[in-house]
């Protein structure tokens, strides 16, 4: 009963995605239908405390989490292809932030504040960078999360003395809640941005950065703005998972896994559409729950077998693939009739 | 005063000379073959597991790990290109793409090798005493195991030299460095030869894994922290300069040393500050065209 609850919860999650595809296909009707069933999707999902174990709610909290990463990752590297290993940068910068002012502010002043400062990170680090083009962004954004890392480390041994902080705790209801609202606004904000012209001025970046520029696209403006976006809704993200794990140090803050799953689950999923970055966090995210725990060293290994073979042989990933299986099943039943 | 800099000075380039031989396997895999193995350190950590297994099970000298290890690791550098990399290098539109694919799939080697070593040794901090009577050089003492570790970086630097322009294969090598299109038409085998990189490029890490089991702890995780090192060396040199990498590791291993005489915990600090202004003000490095 419980498992099925957990996959209701994951599917509705993959499923917003997918009608947010949906709404986003230029010739598709019922819009109002599509708009009421999101609006279903979403009293699913926020009565899950009512109706779900204490470790459901901490479960989907976390998928929740992944996904957001995965999400706010593929708004800015999916479509511009620029490929940013700076998550774990923007979400130790959140975690750190609640750590700071977690006695002292309302959660909500907290979980703002580990986005703005993020996003003001974001904005200076692609004002800077953003001109490097390829391998060379790439490296430099993991450079900066060891950059922190280190630096923090030294600045916390050195003059508070003590290597790691402790958070405020929170409930889990709440931490709930507040993941599943920034999930929502991320969505919106990340629908807005592929409808507008900022949506299609990104892509035309990543197919072809000087002939953007030559369009009359203000190529690094946007760029940052984005990147900027991205970056807010990873410190979010940080901000209140904080508060889950009680006890951080830069270690576990900084941790350079948190940049590499949501490449990861990006990629596995396929960048192209909505629902399949969501797709790839939400298997990722369960399989590393179930996983993690018991088989550390082989659920590593897999994540590194199925980076490789994604890589290999999925190269739009799992949408991709599911829209090749769809492609030939439609043509079959074609030349049937 | 004169003896402080001299002991600052020598603890660079003995630091360095380590930096110069992981980097210049890492040039030689990213300015051949393309591919920016981030990997690389896992085989620095194979070549020291190993070697740490030979010497306390089978009572294998370490400097003779380096004829074993060496081999090894060239053989699973060769096999990786000849499987995954071609494949990869086949279904790439162009070379940037083929550059952030492989990438990508070596963060997943980086997560495979990492793992199997960590299931087959454990997490355990691992190290055992060689070479450790110390030396002294002009009042400053140093450790024999690292002084052996300069002398090996320095040989391994010069033969690599030597071979790369003087030899047949070397001149393949840069050959399809430079072009590899037209190195092909020219009648050198460019599989062979790009494969013949990865695997060298390797076995450069696996040679220098052996040596750093001699002077530091080894363990399952160790790999990364010496995969950035490289990196940063790499860039410093300029991506794809042999030589730079090999003058940038010692820049390098001299600015660490100064560095963490005044402030320990700021070394590494030191080498991500240097190596984000250096992206920012010239990526090309000091090699670089």
């Amino acid at each position: 009963m419980q498992n099925l609850i957990i996959v209701i919860n994951v599917l509705s999650l993959v499923y917003s995605g997918w009608f947010i595809d949906w709404l986003l296909a230029p010739e598709r009707k019922r819009r109002l239908l599509i708009t009421g069933i999101l609006l279903l999707i979403l009293v699913i999902l926020a009565a899950l405390p009512f109706y779900g174990s204490a470790y459901s709610v901490i479960l989907v909290a976390s998928i929740i989490m992944y996904v957001v990463l995965t999400v706010s990752w593929t708004i800015f590297s999916g479509s511009t292809g620029y490929i940013s290993l700076a998550p774990a940068a923007f979400f130790g910068v959140g975690i750190y932030t609640s750590a700071i002012l977690g006695k002292e502010f309302p959660l909500f002043t907290i979980v703002l504040f580990g986005g703005l400062t993020s996003f003001c990170l974001a904005t200076l680090v692609g004002a800077l960078t953003l001109r490097l083009k390829g391998i060379y962004f790439t490296i430099f954004t993991f450079g900066l999360v060891l950059l922190i890392y280190q630096a923090l480390l030294w600045y916390e041994i050195k003059f508070t003395g003590t290597r790691g902080r402790f958070v405020v705790v929170i409930d889990n209801e709440t931490i709930y809640y507040v993941m599943l609202a920034i999930f929502v606004v991320l969505l919106i904000i990340a629908y807005f941005i592929r409808r507008s012209k900022y949506g299609l001025a990104l892509r035309s970046i990543g197919e072809y950065e000087e002939a953007a520029a030559h369009m009359g696209i203000n190529v690094t403006a946007l760029k940052i703005t984005v990147f900027a976006i991205s970056a807010f809704f990873m410190g979010t993200a940080g901000a209140i998972m904080a508060t889950k794990w009680t006890y951080i140090d830069p270690g576990i803050a900084f941790n350079p896994l948190f940049s590499f799953m949501p490449v990861l689950m990006a990629i596995f999923g396929g960048t192209g559409q909505f629902y399949g970055p969501i797709l790839g966090a939400a298997i990722f995210a369960y399989l590393e729950e179930t996983l993690l725990t018991r088989f550390p060293y082989y659920y590593m290994l897999i994540f590194g077998i199925i980076l490789i073979v994604a890589i290999l042989y999925m190269p739009q990933g799992l949408v991709g693939l599911i829209q090749k299986i769809q492609r030939r099943i439609s043509r079959s039943e074609r030349a049937h009739t | 005063m004169i003896v402080t800099i001299l002991d600052v000075a020598i603890a660079g380039l003995l630091l360095g000379g380590l930096y110069a031989l992981i980097a210049m396997g890492l040039s030689l895999q990213y300015g051949v073959a393309r591919v920016l193995n981030v990997a690389h350190g896992e085989f620095i950590m194979l070549g020291a597991l190993l070697t740490w297994t030979f010497y306390t099970v089978f009572h294998i000298n370490p400097l003779v790990s380096i004829v074993i290890c060496g081999p090894i690791t060239f053989i699973l550098g060769f096999i990786i290109h000849r499987t995954l990399l071609k494949s990869l290098l086949k279904s790439s539109a162009s070379t940037a793409i083929f550059e952030s694919n492989s990438v990508l799939a070596a963060f997943g080697l980086f997560f495979i090798i990492q793992n199997i070593a960590l299931d087959l040794w454990g997490p355990e901090i691992r190290g055992y005493s060689y070479l450790i009577f110390p030396v002294n050089i002009g009042g400053a003492l140093f450790g024999a195991n690292r002084l052996v570790t300069l002398g090996f970086a320095l040989g391994i630097g010069v033969a690599f030299y030597v071979f790369l322009s003087r030899s047949r294969i070397g001149k393949a090598i840069r050959a399809a460095a430079q072009d590899p299109t037209t190195a092909g038409l020219m009648g050198v085998n460019i599989n062979l030869v790009l494969a013949l990189c990865f695997g060298l490029g390797a076995a450069l890490a696996g040679v220098a894994g052996v040596l750093i089991s001699m002077s530091y702890p080894v363990h399952g995780v160790m790999g990364l922290e010496y995969t950035v090192i490289a990196i940063i060396v790499v860039v410093l040199g300029g991506l794809g300069s042999i030589p730079g990498s090999f003058i940038g590791g010692f820049v390098l291993g001299v600015i660490g040393s100064i560095v963490a005489y005044f402030e320990p915990g700021l070394a590494l600090v030191a080498y991500y500050v240097i190596f984000i202004i250096l992206l920012m003000v010239r990526p090309t490095g000091i090699m670089g065209k």
